[in-house]
């Protein structure tokens, strides 16, 4: 040990390491043979889920009584009105109340609260009944909440600022070259990287206010979002832009419908998907798109080759 | 002179080699209750997939190692401009003469500033705010400024250390070289700087690992740098590994370079002989 002083420290290193490793092999192995045992915190077991509609018959809900319904902080136009949700007004506001309603819970029965829309699509315990922040519904998320019934369908649009290197595009070939921006954890980045495949990696960012100013700081060419939202920051918040098209599925682009975000395996699902299928089959929930987003919806289109 | 041992040197060396058993021991028995009590929690085995979970581990492993060279970018192209910028604000800040009383008070308020804002806000405002005032695209380059938003914010923490390391140096260096008829500003170029200099190592190397880890910021402006994948990463498979494997190679680069702090200090504490038990 006296040739070599640093042994003497390596060796309780060494130690350290051998257990550590020697650990996480056993560990391996019994990984798959666990269930996930846990019951999730703050739900009862469901009660008799029935088609018809009336509080206390579609299930538990956090609070009893009460139905707990989230959405983004803050919450945009068209989608809320003036970061209101309460009132109605806004495209989600009004189907949210409109799928309370049908469910039982009305005035003040219905309870808002604000989650970030990354927390909501995690695995684990919620802090609400629903959530719904223009989620796209997908499998990969689908296996850790469930989601509604879709309540609306939108496709992937463009916005860009006017003299850009994405104006004029008509096919996705002209978009190579362009440098996009996207909200991390969105079908629209998803979008961007797996069916645009610019050549220069896109730039991403917490949120949509990221996006927004990166276009105005002239740092990105054109910005990703859905078809309402693209409209609204074009038309209203950013001058100068435009929406230079949309990717609808028929030509090849990818289709989001929006759902309801609960927690895995929830009570509430189906007293969801029953609500807004009474909804979308009495014509309400087209009167509430008519409604808040009849100015949102006309955009040129962009083919995917 | 002989090699053989004196009775103290033996006796040391004895004291030495039992303090290290004894270290291997109850280190290890610390860490086998950790690795056997652990598992027997109710919950691990849901925080075990969701945070050390093998697969996602592997496949998200290499874009995160590739995330990361651009973190090593910044942080190579950031370090010279915070030395040079802190030297300038600390030399600044020790002017004496009255005529340079604004470039005094312009370090002061330098340092005050931009120690009192959060690194955060700081990128927002420098990093979207700057470009949008209409630069052309090769300037408005988020990476740019966010750069200069790290050099700006670490720079006024370094001037602070630089300015204690010069003040560290006994007055009576610059006695001696005033006695020598050396002026003020060849008494700073070689003997005062090159003595703080060497007394601001442990400090400076705290900052310089503070640094790898802040540089993950620039993310925030939109660059993808090892941070902003692991994000992404998590959002796609939702599970936290690529954090966990973002922390193992943080610690792969901020270690070595702490280790070499240490083996510089010990060196030239060493070749002035300072007397320390091992």
């Amino acid at each position: 040990m006296r040739r070599f002083p640093a042994l003497r420290r390596i060796i309780p290193a060494i130690a350290v390491g051998a257990l550590v490793l020697a650990a996480c092999g056993s560990d391996d192995d019994s990984g798959d043979a666990a269930d996930d045992t846990g019951a999730p915190a703050g739900t009862e077991a469901p009660a008799d889920p029935t088609e018809s509609s009336g509080a206390g018959d579609c299930g538990a809900t956090i609070d009893d009584g009460v139905l707990t319904i989230a959405t983004g902080e803050p919450a945009f136009y068209p989608w809320v009105i003036d970061d209101a949700p309460e009132t109605g007004e806004g495209f989600e506001a009004a189907v949210a109340l409109a799928v309370a309603a049908e469910m039982g819970y009305e005035g003040d029965a219905v309870v808002w609260t604000r989650t970030t829309f990354d927390e909501a699509i995690q695995p684990g315990a919620k802090s609400f009944d629903m959530n719904l922040q223009q989620y796209s519904i997908t499998e990969e998320r689908a296996e850790n909440i469930d989601f509604s019934l879709p309540y609306f369908t939108s496709n992937q649009a463009i916005v860009a600022l006017e003299g850009s290197a994405a104006e004029g595009a008509t096919t996705i070939a002209d978009l190579k070259d362009v440098k996009f921006g996207a909200q991390v954890g969105t079908t629209s980045l998803a979008f961007i990287t797996d069916v645009i495949q610019p050549t220069q990696d896109p730039f991403v960012y917490d949120d949509n206010v990221g996006a927004k100013a990166a276009l105005e700081a002239n740092q990105i060419d054109a910005a990703v979002f859905d078809l309402p939202t693209a409209l609204f920051v074009s038309g209203v918040e950013i001058e100068g832009s435009a929406v230079i098209g949309q990717f609808p599925a028929d030509a090849g682009g990818t289709t989001d419908q929006f759902g309801f975000v609960l927690e895995k395996d929830s009570a509430l699902t189906s007293c969801v998907d029953a609500a807004i299928t009474t909804l979308t089959d009495n014509g309400e929930l087209e009167a509430i798109t008519q409604e808040w987003l009849s100015d949102f919806t006309g955009a040129p289109v962009i083919s995917v080759e | 002179m002989t090699d053989r041992p004196t009775r103290r040197e033996r006796y040391e060396r004895a004291r030495r080699r039992r303090s290290a058993v004894v270290a291997t021991v109850s280190t290890v028995v610390v860490v086998g209750a950790l690795i056997v009590l652990v598992p027997l929690t109710p919950g691990w085995e849901r925080v075990r997939q969701a945070f050390f979970d093998g697969d996602v581990f592997l496949e998200t492993f290499p874009g995160l190692l590739e995330a990361f060279w651009l973190d090593v970018q910044i942080l190579l192209w950031s370090t010279p401009f915070i030395l040079i910028v802190s030297l300038l604000i600390a030399l600044a800040r020790n002017t004496r003469s009255p005529a340079l009383f604004p470039l005094r008070a312009f370090a002061v308020i330098y340092t005050d500033v931009l120690r009192g804002i959060p690194v955060i806000l700081l990128v927002f405002l420098i990093g979207f705010g700057v470009p949008a005032l209409g630069l052309s695209r090769t300037w408005s380059n988020p990476l740019i400024w966010g750069s200069v938003t790290l050099v700006l914010s670490y720079s006024a923490y370094t001037a602070e250390i630089i300015r204690a390391g010069i003040d560290a140096v006994p007055e009576n260096q610059r006695a001696g070289a005033r006695s020598l008829g050396m002026t003020s500003s060849q008494t700073m170029r070689t003997i005062v700087l090159p003595q703080a200099f060497r007394k601001i190592v442990p400090p400076m190397m705290n900052t310089f690992v503070s640094l790898q880890k802040d540089v993950a910021l620039v993310s925030l402006i939109g660059p993808v740098e090892i941070l902003r994948q692991a994000g992404i990463d998590k959002a796609t498979y939702a599970n936290f590994t690529p954090y966990v494997a973002a922390s193992l190679i943080f610690l792969a680069l901020t270690i070595p370079f702490t280790r070499l702090a240490d083996w510089a200090l010990a060196r030239q504490r060493a070749r002035t002989g300072a007397t320390t038990i091992a």
